[in-house]
């Protein structure tokens, strides 16, 4: 993306921070990497975003954030679904990464480790509350479509790990 | 068939299987044998209805009629359907729910590998998109055929049995149908006929880990991507178009 901002452009983008995910209200669609274009044209602001999951019901409601926040503040706005190039984990911004954590949700791993995670070969998924690698898999799918459920077996904390998706 | 109304049945071809799959295992959101195999089951729904979204969407614009992904999902009657036989076949127990998942998911898959090079771009996106959650979905139903199939004597039976029972249904998803044949040859649908030995080797692989008996037979019921369907798929039907059956464009 563009190193150099307009001023509108990076209004727009402080407004789009507000914009979160309805299912993880910590983070923002800035740092789940989901906005993929945004485009100032004279009458109407274009916004691209992609899904993380194909299913995931929570588009909808984010499309109609944008729309809301952007024209609250005097930007005409479409929203646009796009599928390509398909969303991955890797997109995540360190800063989202740290937030997912706080809130207590495990950030996605490399691929080859996340695979051994969830078929339960090795122990490299961290709890996000007290930190001790010795977890296990509970079940491959978790609360939504983009979180796998594990458990800590020292302080038997179960806890959400967003799968990788590469 | 011109070249588009071609593209449009071919696009019904690819999201009617993943949507009646996606109702069977709906049909199960509160009645997993646990929760963890409950949500797992829902959440492999919830990924192929978002596929079959994106397939009925642009299948809606190529159509070109002012019609949309609803009009396209409840409103056609049980022979304009294109789905595989299999993907009606009935939740009768847990062996039989994850034999037909691990059926469908070795074969989708290798479908969505090969979609990846389609000549149509939205057909090429939709696969990239797709394939990544599929993966799980294979990883999810191939892991339980073989913890079923090579658990204890009760959990091999009931694996067995609902292997047997499916079996004459796992055929139809190789088998290259015309209008599969005339996309593939405008490089737009996948080349079946290079997916069946794969997919075949795959599954056998899977039932030998498992410790299953692979059926002998090789006569495959066939029919859905001609839109013969079995009974099932009008119970079905009713039960997923009733909304918009009973009060006609309603919308949420
Ligand atoms: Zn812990």
């Amino acid at each position: 993306m563009q190193q150099i901002l307009t001023k509108e452009e990076a209004h727009i983008r402080k407004l789009l921070v507000e914009v979160t995910d309805p299912e993880i209200p910590v983070l923002s669609i800035m740092d789940m990497g989901i906005v993929r274009d945004i485009e100032i044209q004279e009458e109407k602001v274009h916004i691209k975003i992609t899904p993380t999951y194909s299913g995931c019901p929570a588009m909808d409601t984010i499309a109609m954030e944008i729309k809301y926040t952007l024209e609250q503040a005097g930007y005409p706005t479409d929203v646009e679904l796009i599928l390509a190039p398909a969303w991955t984990t890797d997109w995540i911004t360190e800063n989202g990464r740290q937030k997912l954590e706080a809130y207590g949700i495990a950030a996605p791993l490399e691929e080859s480790a996340d695979k051994q995670a969830l078929l339960g070969r090795s122990k490299v998924v961290k709890c996000t509350n007290c930190g001790s690698q010795n977890t296990k898999l509970v079940s491959q799918f978790g609360s939504t479509a983009c979180k796998a459920l594990f458990q800590c077996l020292d302080c038997l904390e179960p806890f959400d790990y967003f799968k990788c998706l590469k | 068939m011109n070249d588009q109304q071609a593209l449009y049945q071919y696009l019904l071809l690819l999201g009617d299987s993943p949507m009646i799959l996606g109702h069977r295992l709906s049909e199960l959101c509160g009645h997993g044998p646990s929760l963890e195999t409950d949500i797992a089951l829902t959440n492999i729904s919830l990924d192929l209805f978002g596929q079959v979204r994106n397939y009925f969407q642009y299948a809606a614009k190529v159509q070109a009629e002012g019609k949309s992904e609803d009009d396209i999902a409840f409103l056609r009657l049980a022979h304009e359907h294109r789905n595989v036989l299999l993907t009606e076949q009935p939740n009768t127990d847990f062996a039989h729910v994850i034999g037909r998942q691990m059926f469908f998911d070795t074969f989708h898959q290798l479908l969505l590998e090969a979609l990846r090079d389609s000549k149509d771009e939205q057909i090429a996106a939709i696969a990239h998109k797709s394939l990544k959650e599929v993966k799980y979905h294979t990883r999810f139903s191939s892991e339980w055929v073989k913890r079923l199939g090579d658990g204890t004597a009760e959990s091999h039976r009931r694996m067995q049995d609902a292997l047997d029972h499916l079996w004459p249904y796992a055929g139809e998803l190789v088998q290259e149908s015309p209008l599969e044949k005339q996309m593939k040859q405008q490089g737009i649908g996948a080349d079946l006929e290079q997916i069946r030995p794969l997919y075949w080797e795959r599954v056998n692989a899977i039932l030998r880990e498992a410790t299953l008996e692979v059926p002998e037979n090789s006569w495959f019921q066939a029919g859905g991507k001609k839109g013969i369907h079995t009974e099932h798929l009008g119970y079905i039907l009713s039960d997923l178009q009733y909304m918009q059956r009973a009060y006609p464009n309603m919308s949420w």
